[in-house]
């Protein structure tokens, strides 16, 4: 079995309403070295151990379904762990 | 000319867009639910408003693998109108048929009110009915529609004259040149933020999204009614 952790954040290039009104707020609290927020999304997927190649897998699902590549970037960690 | 209305689990502009063919356009429509295998005997194919799947992960990701959308796919290819109103529009950018993406309005809010648009491409089979930048009055309701494509994407759109229409005077939500809609490169593929079907009987505050409707029956009738 596989924990994999998936992170998709708006690409560098796009602006991140969110990102910017959570900086301002955070701003307003007197935290002024805040330079940059970038909201996203976390996501933890149990994967069942196959023939397939969990990297090429995962790559997939991220490629299809979970980001949006025309405006979201991913990234992701897998670990092997013993099924419960 | 016999219209599908597809409606997803979460769609809630379905009755508005059946309503608009069927009492004020006067033509046929049935609703088509997203499980539908084909979609050989309609004409025209409409994509509601609303929530698909709850707008869970990103509008329009999980709708767009519905078994309808091969079909909306097909027919796509086939070259029969498809319009996609606001969910729809996002549906049909996750689904590829149309370049670019949603992201939140640049408020962060939820807009809801009339907007101005302007006809920026009066040479599409949706829009033969508005006179050139005619200036037209639509309501919108989202709060994804701040539409993005990269700088390649949107020269194309220029140069294609693919940009249908485009917010005028204040821009609600902060979409890339205006953007508020935009038809694929083959001309049959249409979608928009703003809701025609809102707009198709003064009482309703504007009838200016009518013509939209009629001119994809002109497009229809000149291309399949034979005359004598």
């Amino acid at each position: 079995m596989y924990k994999v952790k998936v992170y998709v954040t708006l690409r560098e290039n796009v602006l991140d309403p969110q990102g910017s009104a959570v900086k301002g707020a955070l701003h307003s609290l007197s935290y002024q070295e805040v330079q940059d927020v970038r909201i996203g999304k976390f996501m933890e997927l149990m994967i069942e151990k196959n023939d397939r190649d969990i990297e090429e897998i995962v790559r997939d699902m991220c490629e299809k379904l979970l980001a949006n590549t025309v405006i979201e970037d991913y990234r992701y960690e897998i670990e092997e762990v013993v099924a419960q | 000319m016999k219209f599908a209305v597809i409606v997803f689990p979460g769609s809630n502009c379905d009755v508005d867009m059946y309503h608009a063919i069927k009492d004020e356009l006067g033509e046929e429509v049935e609703y088509v639910w997203h499980d539908a295998d084909h979609l050989d005997e309609f004409d025209g194919i409409l994509l509601p408003g609303g929530f698909s799947y709850g707008d869970y992960l990103r509008s329009g990701a999980i709708a767009r693998f519905s078994n309808v959308m091969k079909a909306i796919q097909q027919a796509a290819e086939a070259g029969k109108p498809i319009l996609g109103v606001c969910n729809g529009f996002q549906i049909l950018l996750e689904a590829g048929l149309l370049p670019g993406a949603m992201r939140r309005n640049h408020s962060l809010k939820f807009m809801c009110r009339p907007v101005e648009l302007r006809v920026e491409n009066h040479e599409t089979m949706f829009t033969s009915m508005y006179e050139k930048d005619e200036m037209i009055t639509i309501p919108i309701a989202h709060g994804e529609g701040n539409y993005y494509c990269d700088e390649e994407t949107l020269k194309q759109l220029i140069d294609n004259r693919q940009i249908v229409f485009r917010y005028h005077g204040e821009n609600p939500n902060g979409s890339l040149a205006d953007i508020a809609g935009i038809i694929n490169e083959k001309g049959n593929v249409l979608g928009m933020m703003p809701h025609p079907e809102r707009a198709v009987d003064e009482l309703l505050g504007s009838a200016d999204g009518l013509k939209l409707f009629q001119s994809i029956v002109k497009y229809w009738r000149e291309a399949h009614v034979v005359t004598s």
